[in-house]
């Protein structure tokens, strides 16, 4: 057996190389991406750690609700603390920027205080950008027809040309820029704004839809379709690293059809490569198991996942509502209808006109039951899938860092392999090798300390992210229930409304 | 486990029937409306068993025919079915509108979705089971109130009508203090039955559609009980459908509001309280909605459920009239034949006069009975329907001062908490400054030390 075992290590060899091979390229393609990152990106950007708990503070602002405005405060001041070092690193990097005023704000970031902070924030306070979508077309006929939908942006952003842009684009617009902000930020642990779903049955029908009750079906289908886009853009432009990015900008600016996503389509050989991609990332994801030695993550990984499971049965309960709703708005309909049949054959007069009149108060009352289905579903249920959504965006980042580990572990063994290769070189005395694995250690240990600041860093970016996602969640929850419980109260006020008016006409039956 | 369960609460419901009876107001007072009180006739109380209802009847009255003023029985469903059907087969009462019989007691669909949630009892979180156990309870407790109701409504109309309280078997039903040993029907009776009600439909529609009636007063009632019966039942179908309906999204709130403690459990702790104000809302909505649905079936759908049953004994009225047209005008065509031949002219004249008279009397009283009828449908439908409007307003109204007050709940506490953080990030702020003055102060020292 033992006769066996060097060949069997020989074979390792070539394994190994083509490992080198992949993970070199994994690194350099990184830290590109990295650089470009910093070079360019940043210096429009402000770091992301401040800049997040200004945006805070000024959506707050912007929302009208003072109150907040202190408790989001406290959270800044607690981060300022641990984050104050990877600002610096980011400065030095900056400085060959060329934007002397962003250099100013820049440098000035380190030695942030509170007084500084409260001068960046007016600063802040002015800059806004409001999204809406404002109306959607059937452009086209056919198969090949698709939706497009009006984009009003209103901002004064210094990144955009004028205040004021309208422009259409269709799903698989949304659809492109949701990849392209995936491929170039998931890897720094950013937390992009999941797409809505595509959904072939809902579009199909829209497509071929001729007759009337097909038309309001697919009209619903549309209004839900905008209701979701619009979110999706309302939280890119909530967070301060997406929102000034390129794509974002170009996607909202400009006004010409966007080169097609053909990627996107579920049909097409990227969509059936990104199928394949997936499965096999949801693999690794069950079977690699990361020994985590930070705390918060391990913490918030079980805290994501009770969160996902129990959003997920929340969600389930009220689509049951939703439909329970629908389906008493429907009853009440048929009942109106009913009525008004059996006040047609009654014979006393008064009774007549008054079942007559409890069928129209039926009819009224149905209009309102699919009113509140309505709310139900576009004001709580949209919330909780665009929740679950977004769970599935931070359990991305959370598995992108743990891709980031796998391959410092990766950098790890090889360094460890190759040390043990040089001393062994060495105590041989075969010096004449030594030299080129002395330069593959060095080269190395330089790949792993990259991979081990990119683990830093990510790390550092998803707590940033994850924090900034709880807070707005929190605000988001609140400020969607109260909501909801505003339009129930409206919904009942129509209901006495309506009762109302039927008092005098059950009086007046004897 | 569960059946056990259910009769301690039915024990319960017995004094809450007692004492409360607010599903009988209904009936009673609209029996003040119509008549004095010489008899008078309620179910003081109900005890449910395994498979069946015993109520236990209470009588009063001045009337002579009576041995007591006051007495109690115990009677089963079987006995008021027996007591209709008396009614019904009554040569005397043909021309009278016979009150319908009361429903069978039905509890099989409560007791069936408590069996299938006790069976799912995994599924469900505890709290949950124990809601819609609660939930179903109660809802076993408003059919059987429905039941009871129903039952009194049959006995009290018997008892306020001038005729039938003077009838043998209802004053048997009400006085006879032992078992009146009514079976159920079987087999053979019941394809009896079948077949008889077979024939009497074939019957009604030959008759309806050979006979033509000299009456147009009751020509025109015939076409519109044949209307308004096909219309009530529809209605009340109908109806039924939304009341469940309506249960069925507030038996979603239930799950919907565990869901919402559950998330909260695991949730951030900012959103801890705040979840948990949402739910109990949505519990305290629940209820409501719970309420809106039986008081609806209450006030509508058993309104309705009701004149389906009595458009359907005035419907039966008509057809026994128009039967009795029809031997009359049998008669006169035996009394012509028989003259023609001149025979047993005599018997034929008498037989002529007598179906004559019969269905004279008949029409009158028919007449009078679908006056009242329509005068008693009116002023029921009047009632219930007012009532409808205002539980519905009462409760729309509740549920808004719910959603008010947690709305302000929801609002005070944001107010609090973030003067709260105000004063945290206040003291924050200070401890910092505290510790870089201790920090300063710490060099200071040190530098003094170095100095010396």
């Amino acid at each position: 057996m033992s006769e066996k075992l060097p060949p069997m290590m020989s074979t390792e060899e070539p394994v190994d190389d083509e490992d080198d091979d992949i993970f070199s390229s994994t690194i350099d393609d990184l830290s590109s991406l990295r650089n470009e990152e910093l070079y360019s990106s940043v210096s429009t950007v402000p770091p992301p750690l401040t800049n997040i708990n200004l945006n805070e503070e000024h959506a707050v602002v912007d929302s009208d609700v003072p109150l907040n405005k202190p408790k989001e405060e406290q959270l800044p001041k607690k981060k300022l603390i641990s984050n104050g070092f990877e600002e610096e690193i980011d400065l030095k990097e900056n400085d060959t920027s060329s934007n002397a005023d962003e250099i100013n704000k820049l440098v000035d970031v380190p030695h942030v205080t509170i007084k500084d902070k409260i001068i960046e924030n007016i600063e802040q306070n002015n800059n806004f950008i409001k999204i809406s979508i404002s109306e959607s077309t059937k452009v086209g006929e056919g198969m090949s027809s698709y939706v497009a939908y009006r984009i009003v942006t209103r901002t004064n952003m210094p990144m955009f040309k004028t205040n004021n842009m309208a422009v259409l684009r269709r799903f698989s617009d949304f659809l492109g820029l949701h990849n392209k902000l995936t491929e170039k930020y998931l890897r720094n642990g950013r937390l992009i704004p999941p797409a809505p779903q595509k959904n072939m049955l809902g579009s199909t029908r829209i497509k071929i839809s001729g007759n009337q009750s097909d038309q309001a079906t697919s009209a619903e289908f549309i209004e839900k379709r905008r209701l979701a886009l619009e979110r999706f853009l309302k939280r890119i432009a909530l967070h301060p690293i997406l929102r000034n990015d390129k794509h974002f900008c170009e996607f909202l600016e400009q006004d010409c059809e966007l080169p097609k996503a053909t990627s996107t389509s579920a049909l097409s050989g990227a969509g059936v490569m990104r199928l394949f991609n997936k499965v096999g990332e949801t693999v690794n994801k069950i079977t690699y198991k990361m020994d985590e030695n930070e705390p918060w993550f391990e913490e918030k990984e079980v805290q994501i996942e009770n969160l996902d499971l129990q959003l997920r049965n929340l969600h389930g309960a009220v689509e049951s509502l939703v439909i329970n709703r629908k389906e008493l708005a429907h009853s009440s309909g048929s009942f109106a209808k009913s009525a008004a049949v059996l006040s047609n054959c009654e014979e006393h007069t008064g009774l007549s006109r008054a079942l007559s009149q409890l069928a129209d108060v039926f009819e009224k009352v149905e209009l309102v039951r699919t009113e509140q289905a309505n709310t139900d579903f576009s004001i709580f249920c949209e919330l909780l899938k665009d929740y679950i959504g977004l769970i599935g965006a931070v359990k991305n980042v959370f598995h992108e860092r743990v891709k980031v580990y796998q391959n410092m572990q990766h950098a790890q063994m090889i360094l460890t392999k190759k040390r043990e290769q040089k001393s062994k070189l060495e105590l041989t005395g075969r010096l004449d090798k030594v030299g080129t694995v002395t330069n593959e250690v060095s080269e190395w240990e330089a790949k792993l300390s990259r991979s081990q600041d990119e683990f830093d860093q990510i790390s550092k970016t998803i707590k940033v992210e994850f924090e900034q996602f709880e807070i707005n969640r929190i605000k988001e929850f609140k400020t969607v229930i109260s909501s909801y419980l505003e339009e129930m109260i409206n919904h009942q006020t129509q209901i006495i409304k309506h009762w109302q008016a039927f008092i005098p006409e059950a009086k007046a039956i004897a | 486990m569960l059946s056990d369960e259910f009769d301690t609460e039915d024990n319960n419901s017995q004094s809450d029937l007692v004492n409360e009876d607010t599903l009988n107001e209904g009936s009673n007072s609209e029996n003040v409306d119509l008549s004095d009180n010489s008899l008078q006739v309620v179910i003081s109380d109900a005890l449910s068993e395994k498979d069946r209802v015993k109520f236990t009847v209470l009588s009063k009255t001045t009337l002579p025919d009576f041995q007591r003023s006051e007495f109690s029985v115990v009677r089963q469903h079987e006995e008021f079915i027996w007591l209709h059907d008396q009614f019904e087969e009554n040569e005397d009462y043909a021309g009278y509108i016979i009150p319908p019989a009361p429903p069978r007691p039905d509890f099989d669909s409560s007791r069936e979705k408590l069996q299938r949630l006790g069976d799912g009892e995994g599924s469900v979180t505890k709290e949950e089971f124990l809601k819609m156990k609660k939930e179903l309870e109660a809802e076993y407790l408003a059919t059987f109130k429905k039941t009871v109701a129903m039952h009194e409504m049959f006995l009290s109309r018997l008892a306020q009508h001038p005729v039938f309280r003077y009838d043998t078997n209802f004053r048997v039903f009400l006085e006879y203090d032992q078992d009146l040993s009514v079976r159920t029907k079987n087999k053979k009776e019941l394809f009896e039955e079948i077949m008889k009600t077979l024939s009497k439909t074939t019957d009604e529609y030959l008759l309806s559609a050979t006979v033509r009636d000299v009456n147009d007063f009751f020509e025109q009632e015939k076409n519109f009980l044949i209307d308004y019966y096909g219309h009530l039942k529809d209605a009340t179908i109908k109806s039924d459908k939304m009341v469940n309906k309506h249960k069925d999204v507030s038996d979603s709130y239930i799950k919907i509001s565990s869901c919402l403690i559950q998330l909260s459990t695991f949730d951030h702790r900012e959103l801890d309280w705040f979840l948990n104000r949402f739910s109990e809302t949505l519990e305290k909505l629940r209820k409501v909605e719970g309420r809106i649905a039986s008081d609806v079936d209450l006030k509508l759908s058993d309104t309705l459920r009701y004149y389906v049953g009595d458009s359907f004994a005035a419907k039966r009225l008509l057809y026994r009239r128009l039967r009795c047209l029809a031997n009359y005008e049998a008669a006169n065509r035996n009394l012509e034949k028989a003259r023609s031949k001149n025979k047993d002219v005599h018997a034929a004249e008498t037989a002529q006069q007598l179906s004559c008279e019969k269905f004279e009397v008949m029409s009158d009283k028919g007449k009078e009975e679908l006056i009242d009828f329509k005068a008693r449908r009116v002023s029921t439908f009047n009632k219930n329907l007012l009532e409808l409007a205002e539980w519905e307003i009462k409760h729309a109204q509740h549920q808004i001062d719910i959603l008010k007050t947690s709305l302000d709940m929801i609002n005070n506490e944001e107010t609090r908490s973030s003067t709260l953080n105000v004063e945290s990030a206040r003291s924050n702020h200070g401890n910092n400054n505290n510790c870089f003055n201790l920090y300063m102060s710490m060099n200071l020292s040190n530098l003094s030390v170095s100095f010396n």
